[in-house]
């Protein structure tokens, strides 16, 4: 068969024309469900990294909802530690960090996370269930390929950690990917947190190491870079340039 | 059903089978087959692209110009593997999240385009839908098939349901690592290729 070059570009426009209408129908008519499921997974996490949750209990979204009843997501100033009066949905930290108007310079100091950017504002879930207080920041850092997005959970007396977990990384599975298992996440549990001094000693040392282990959590085996990060991106949000006003500021009330 | 429609139908599932005959698709076959639930869900996902994919390619084929005949293919497969995936992302949140980015390299998958090329453009929409949907009953079988046995000896569950109690939960059996990690699919196909060039002799290549 013989086709012109006016029917060959035709039909190519045609082609495009058609399948990108049917993409985009989908994704707009699924769209408000996937954010939906978005929303609820984020939700999921600090409801677990709260440890409010008995282990292996299905969360479904009535659940979820029931106990977000007893947290309060704020928004603070990054600087200041002052809670600011917004919406936390009109709020996205990461967008806003790619924002020179609305994002600083990491000072050299935290550099070792690897984040070039940090946002004036910030997010935070304050736990208010009685006996298990606490308070859910969300962290992010680069391991050895990724970034690594996850939450850490913290005593609201900043005494210790309640939890850790990452959801989204692109580390090596088995190795650098190892930040998933539950049984290293859960080594990080009631470790303390600041010296005397207020500097963050919490941490991760080289697997068997000679650690401080009141401070610090053994790293993973083949995942040397993966765990510097982990480190340095806990040292960074935890550090003065994080959310250290803001726990400083909670402390005096 | 005509001699011809039962050979398009029956063929792919063991004779001319995608995997372990023709070894196309293997690089999903490996990734998301450590769990049963997740190599359900690609297989629905797989069928549903190549069925949609072989009947839309098949009614075009006479009005598709042989010049820019592979990429018109890959922009209907790769259109049609997006629709899958938002619907996944929209309904099986919890599983498109575990199938992670092998529900969009489907538009890479060798078995879709090429039944576009081999049948789809030389045969009518209808036998097309029946073909595609036989080959990917084809790539199912074998896809459930390695994860059932991975989830298995691996982790001792069938679907998230324990089988075998493991040692960690305080059972008797110590699961098999090798079976989570990418190698123990590689033992499985094998092991499936072997049985079955056994058991067909025309199979088997001249010494």
């Amino acid at each position: 068969m013989d086709f012109s070059n006016k029917y060959v570009i035709g039909f190519a426009v045609g082609i495009c024309v058609v399948c990108s209408a049917l993409v985009s129908f989908f994704a707009v008519s699924l769209g408000a469900r996937q954010d939906a499921n978005k929303v609820l997974d984020q939700q999921r996490q600090v409801v677990t990294v709260a440890g409010l949750a008995a282990p292996g209990e299905a969360l479904t979204q009535e659940r979820v909802d029931e106990i977000f009843k007893d947290i309060q997501p704020r928004v603070i100033d990054r600087k200041t530690g002052e809670y600011i009066d917004v919406s936390v949905e009109d709020v996205d930290p990461i967008r806003m960090a790619k924002d020179p108007e609305t994002s600083e310079e990491t000072p050299e100091a935290f550099k070792g996370a690897q984040i070039a950017r940090l946002p004036d504002q910030l997010e935070v879930f304050e736990v208010t269930k009685p006996g298990s207080e606490s308070i859910v920041l969300p962290i992010h850092g680069k391991g050895l390929w990724s970034t690594m997005y996850g939450y850490l959970s913290i005593k609201r007396d900043l005494s210790g950690v309640v939890g850790i977990t990452f959801y989204s990384h692109g580390e090596t599975p088995g190795l650098g990917g190892e930040i998933d298992n539950k049984a290293w996440q859960a080594s990080w549990i009631d470790r303390a947190i600041y010296d005397a001094e207020g500097d963050v000693e919490l941490g991760v040392v080289k697997a068997n190491a000679p650690r401080n282990p009141d401070y610090q959590v053994d790293g993973l085996s083949g995942a040397t870079i993966t765990t510097k990060g982990v480190d340095a991106t806990i040292k960074l949000w935890l550090g003065p340039a994080g959310y250290g006003p803001y726990l400083q500021r909670i402390q005096g009330n | 059903m005509d001699k011809k429609t039962k050979s398009i139908l029956l063929d792919p599932l063991a004779e001319k089978n995608p995997i372990t005959l023709q070894v196309l698709g293997i690089c999903s076959a490996l990734a998301v087959t450590t769990k049963l639930e997740t190599a359900l869900v690609m297989s629905a996902a797989v069928t549903f692209v190549l069925i949609c994919s072989n009947a839309i390619i098949s009614m075009l084929r006479n009005k598709i110009p042989g010049s820019i005949r592979i990429i018109a293919q890959l922009a209907i497969i790769a259109s049609l593997v997006i629709v899958a995936d938002q619907i996944l992302k929209a309904f099986l949140f919890d599983v498109s999240k575990g199938l992670s980015v092998y529900v969009g390299l489907i538009i890479t998958n060798c078995i879709v385009m090429g039944r576009a090329e081999a049948f789809a453009m030389g045969n009518p929409p209808g036998k097309s839908a029946i073909d595609g949907f036989a080959n990917a009953m084809g790539y199912s079988v074998v896809l459930i098939y390695v994860a059932l046995f991975r989830e298995l000896l691996g982790s001792g569950k069938v679907l998230g349901y324990t089988v075998f109690a493991s040692v960690r939960d305080g059972g008797w059996y110590v699961p098999n690592g090798l079976m989570v990690l990418a190698p123990g699919a590689f033992f499985l196909i094998g092991f499936l290729i072997w049985v079955q060039r056994s058991l067909t002799p025309t199979l088997q290549e001249a010494e």
